[in-house]
């Protein structure tokens, strides 16, 4: 209990301390990376929750952030003035949930005001997510992961081939997302050091949350699931039910991410829902240790920046690659754990033993 | 009625090389029961790699080169590394082929750039096409058709009459046991890499001229593929062969349904469907499925 | 003398193998009914099939009045049923306290949300489950490994925890799969005696067991079972005299099964 207090306070004075850091250094054009690490990591912490502590891989989490992004974006953008005279639509706007304002060309249009989007985004992914998970996971190991992937190619293909949502350029001119009046989610230069903390704030927020649930009787439940899932069955844990429910709060976590980052970047593009983006994920979640919530978040800052930095340039996907591979070689419980060094003690040890049988 | 048959020649043309790379999977799942999710990478490595040999040799000597390059290349996979793990979760499997397919993806789009290739036709060029009562069909789908049937033949001779394939599939049924039989199933595991990345590199020799092939074309051959080898039921070669015609021809019609751009919707949807309602696909056995472990 | 669990009819069929075959029988409240039978002879299937794992392909499953046959696993669990396995399948990476916590899931209902948000009702519930965790740990005499991780323990000592686990459900009906397997004789002795002392606790055994010294100790009533079929179901001194038992046990002309 308070191990964990600790530990986020720990996380919270970092944020702090790299964001004094930059301010010194005069060097705070890195906050906008770091804001978009931020929101990268609450997808990653969801997903970490779904392969370390339930056990359940997913190659398809780029379709749920995909989802929230792309719908968020297409009802702040899209003008409703055309049918602003149906008695729905006109109750809509008197009610406050579309909301007239300036588009980039100075025209005016009829949109979805920001709030209501995102809840709607939300639960629209939530449901997506509750009808696909309950089939999807049902199935165990290959068939798993290749239904997950399935479902992100479907979500990837549909996104690319459909000219409502811009087709291959995505859309862009998503408004910035007024969280409540003058605190404002956009990228725009004056809010830069605001939104890097309001992104943190929403992973330490996550990271409560997911911690809390990791130390519940849930949370045990699911590392019963993920020990033997016969036993746990016979303990009385619904197995599915708590499978699905696990599922669907990723999917949910993705959700926000993919919805808070769209309106932070002003755009969403086809790349977000690519299949590449789910394995980047899902090798995070493994690099740091699949089990390990801190390790998922370190992991995720330190690649995502760098990524994002274009520090890695042409092989940024390669570096994923290499990384995924040889930690899944030789380190496959992940990195940021207690037993590395003991691990790498036995693989020489094993070594020397090969060398000297020779 | 001739466009009907139209659609079904495009249907088989797609179906032969969805079945070549079922039959990819199928090998390796059969030896070491993972899917190898790297499989659509040895097609593209296969029909790149062809496109650059035929610069300096002729075609045919260019693709058996290929081929052989690809094998050598699965082996080399294989050796490095699948060989020397002990046991590994599938979970971790799946994740090493998959990094190993990015891997391969993206020293394909270093070597080879973004651009598309393709292989001259074997025979004439795109625009010769035989008469076959009224319908017009390009050669190569016959160099296609035939190709793979031979490769389908072969195989069957290959697991059912050689004791090299014999030896293959007893690690399949039971390996501890073939183990004790003195066959050294590492080896065989090897093999059935190259056996499968060959098969692979073929395929994606004798499509290039019709499909094109670029340094990303692999991943969504795999899904295919394993899309096919789901619904002829994992292992099973022959019936992952109708099987891919089945989804070539649907594929081939949707488009008379749906835009072009959701193609692959449609036969992802299909995976989806199989894998929901009958995972040991349409010609399995469910009860003998269920004792296998996924 | 009420009845738990009675079993009508129940049949099996794997492929071309009869497993069980229409076997009925009852377990009186506050009992200790054991279940034997050569290897093969339909005892872990049975078993399986009252908790749930596998459906019957025909007959009926009452417990408590109610009909339970064709419910999952857990929902056999929640209705007062816990179980152990053959082969020990406690949670690895979980301490012992754990473990035996795993136990009190059904007798808890903190969700998903309450879980995240860390509500009061959830963590003093909490500390209701570790209260209870300690307390079986103190009858089964585990209390000093609390923190040890279940799986590093002795085979002996995992058995326990397992027990302790199924124990922390508050099962009204207690099914052992094989417990004594693996045990030495000081510790079947022992086991016997804490079996015995559970059921004085008010939960009802059924035991499935190869060890015939423990099951002619300990039970009340023993029901045997050969190629599927009950052939047997009386008082221990009953059963070591009923000739077809003998027969399956110790084999007839040239039957060495």
């Amino acid at each position: 209990m308070s191990a964990k207090f600790l530990q986020l306070i720990g996380l919270a004075v970092c944020i702090v301390a790299i964001q004094i850091c930059t301010q010194m250094t005069d060097s705070s054009y890195y906050l906008t990376q770091l804001t978009m690490t931020a929101y990268y990591s609450l997808l990653v912490i969801g997903l970490c929750m779904l392969i370390g502590y339930a056990g359940q891989i997913s190659l398809g989490h780029a379709g749920f952030f995909a989802i929230g992004g792309y719908m968020s974006a297409f009802l702040t953008t899209h003008d409703f003035t055309a049918i602003k005279g149906e008695p729905f639509v006109a109750f809509l706007s008197k009610i406050g949930v579309l909301v007239v304002r300036k588009d980039v060309y100075g025209g005016e249009l009829l949109a979805f005001h920001s709030w209501p989007a995102c809840i709607l985004s939300v639960c629209t992914v939530l449901i997506v997510a509750y009808v696909i998970g309950g089939p999807v996971l049902k199935l165990k190991g290959h068939y798993l992961a290749m239904a997950t992937l399935g479902f992100g190619i479907i979500i990837y293909r549909i996104v690319v081939g459909t000219s409502g949502l811009g087709a291959a350029d995505g859309i862009s001119g998503v408004p910035g997302f007024t969280l409540f009046p003058g605190v404002v989610i956009s990228g725009k230069g004056s809010g830069r050091i605001l939104n890097y903390y309001i992104a943190w704030g929403v992973v330490i927020a996550g990271m409560t949350f997911l911690l809390n649930l990791i130390s519940s009787r849930v949370g045990r439940a699911l590392s019963a699931i993920h020990g033997a899932e016969d036993a746990a069955e016979a303990m009385g844990i619904p197995t599915a039910n708590y499978k699905l429910k696990v599922f669907v709060l990723s999917a949910g976590f993705a959700a926000v991410a993919g919805i808070l980052l769209t309106h932070f970047n002003g755009s969403i593009g086809p790349s977000e829902a690519s299949v590449m983006k789910s394995v980047r994920y899902v090798a995070i979640v493994a690099i740091g240790g699949m089990t390990s919530l801190w390790g998922a978040v370190f992991m995720s800052l330190i690649l995502n920046y760098f990524s994002l930095r274009g520090s890695f340039g042409t092989y940024d996907d390669a570096v994923f690659g290499v990384i995924l591979v040889l930690i899944m070689l030789f380190a496959p419980d992940g990195l940021i754990r207690r037993q590395i060094l003991i691990d790498l003690k036995y693989f020489f040890r094993r070594f020397a033993k090969k060398e000297a049988a020779l | 009625m001739e466009l009907l048959f139209q659609y079904i020649v495009a249907g088989v043309t797609y179906g032969t090389i969805y079945a070549i790379v079922a039959i990819g999977f199928n090998i390796i799942y059969n030896t070491t029961g993972i899917i190898n999710f790297a499989q659509g990478e040895f097609v593209m490595l296969g029909g790149m790699t062809a496109f650059t040999l035929k610069e300096y040799m002729p075609l045919p000597l260019a693709i058996v080169s290929a081929v052989i390059i690809t094998m050598i290349i699965g082996a080399l996979i294989e050796m490095l590394f699948i060989r020397w793990l002990h046991k590994p979760s599938v979970l971790r499997m799946i994740i090493i082929t998959i990094g190993l397919s990015i891997l391969i993806r993206e020293t394909a789009l270093h070597i080879w750039g973004e651009g598309v290739t393709a292989l001259p036709y074997f025979t004439g060029t795109s625009l010769s096409s035989v008469n076959l009562g009224g319908v017009f069909v390009s050669p190569q789908v016959f160099w296609a058709v035939g190709i793979s049937s031979v490769v389908v033949v072969l195989l069957g001779v290959f697991f059912n009459f050689t004791l090299l394939g014999k030896q293959m599939r007893a690690c399949s049924a039971n390996r501890e046991a073939a183990r004790l039989c003195g066959i050294s199933t590492q080896n065989m595991v090897t093999l059935s890499f190259m056996l499968s990345a060959a098969i692979g590199a073929l395929g994606g020799c004798i499509v290039s001229p019709i499909t094109y092939i670029q340094y990303d074309s692999g991943s969504q051959l795999a899904i295919k593929g394993f899309t096919v080898a789901i619904l002829g039921g994992l292992g099973n070669s022959t019936a992952a062969v109708a099987a891919a015609m089945i989804l070539g021809i649907l594929e081939s019609f949707s488009i008379w349904a749906l835009p072009a751009a959701y193609k692959d919707v449609v036969s992802i949807a299909i995976m989806l469907i199989i894998l929901f309602l009958k995972p040991s696909g349409l010609f399995g056995n469910a009860a003998s499925a269920r004792l296998k472990e996924y | 003398m009420t009845t738990l669990l009675s079993v009508g009819t129940l049949s099996k069929r794997f492929g071309g193998l009869q497993a069980v075959n229409e076997v009925s029988f009852s377990v009186t409240a506050g009992s200790i009914k054991a279940l034997i039978g050569p290897n093969g002879a339909g005892k872990t299937t049975l078993f399986n099939l009252i908790s749930g794992v596998i459906a019957p392909d025909s007959g009926f499953i009452n417990f408590c009045g109610h009909e339970v046959q064709g419910l999952r696993p857990h929902q056999v669990a929640s209705r007062g049923m816990a179980r152990t396995f053959q082969h020990i399948r406690l949670f690895p990476k979980m301490s012992v306290l754990e473990n035996v916590m795993i136990g009190r899931h059904i007798h808890s209902r903190a969700g998903f949300v309450a879980g995240m948000l860390n509500l009061p009702y959830a963590w003093s519930e909490e500390k209701k489950i570790i209260e209870k965790a300690h307390e079986i740990l103190a009858f089964l005499e585990l209390e000093n490994l609390a923190d040890v991780e279940a799986t590093s323990l002795s085979y002996g000592q995992q058995r326990n925890v397992e027990l302790g686990r199924a124990l922390a459900c508050e099962p009204k009906l207690l099914l052992l799969d094989e417990p004594a397997a693996g045990l030495n004789m000081s510790e079947t002795a022992e086991l016997g005696a804490l079996i015995s002392r559970i059921r004085d606790t008010g939960v009802t055994v059924l035991i499935v067991e190869h060890d015939m010294t423990l099951v002619m100790d300990i039970s009340d009533e023993i029901i045997v079972l050969s190629y599927g079929k009950k052939i047997a179901d009386d008082k221990p001194l009953a059963v070591q005299s009923n000739s077809e038992v003998i027969n399956v046990y110790l084999g007839e002309d040239e039957d060495d099964a």
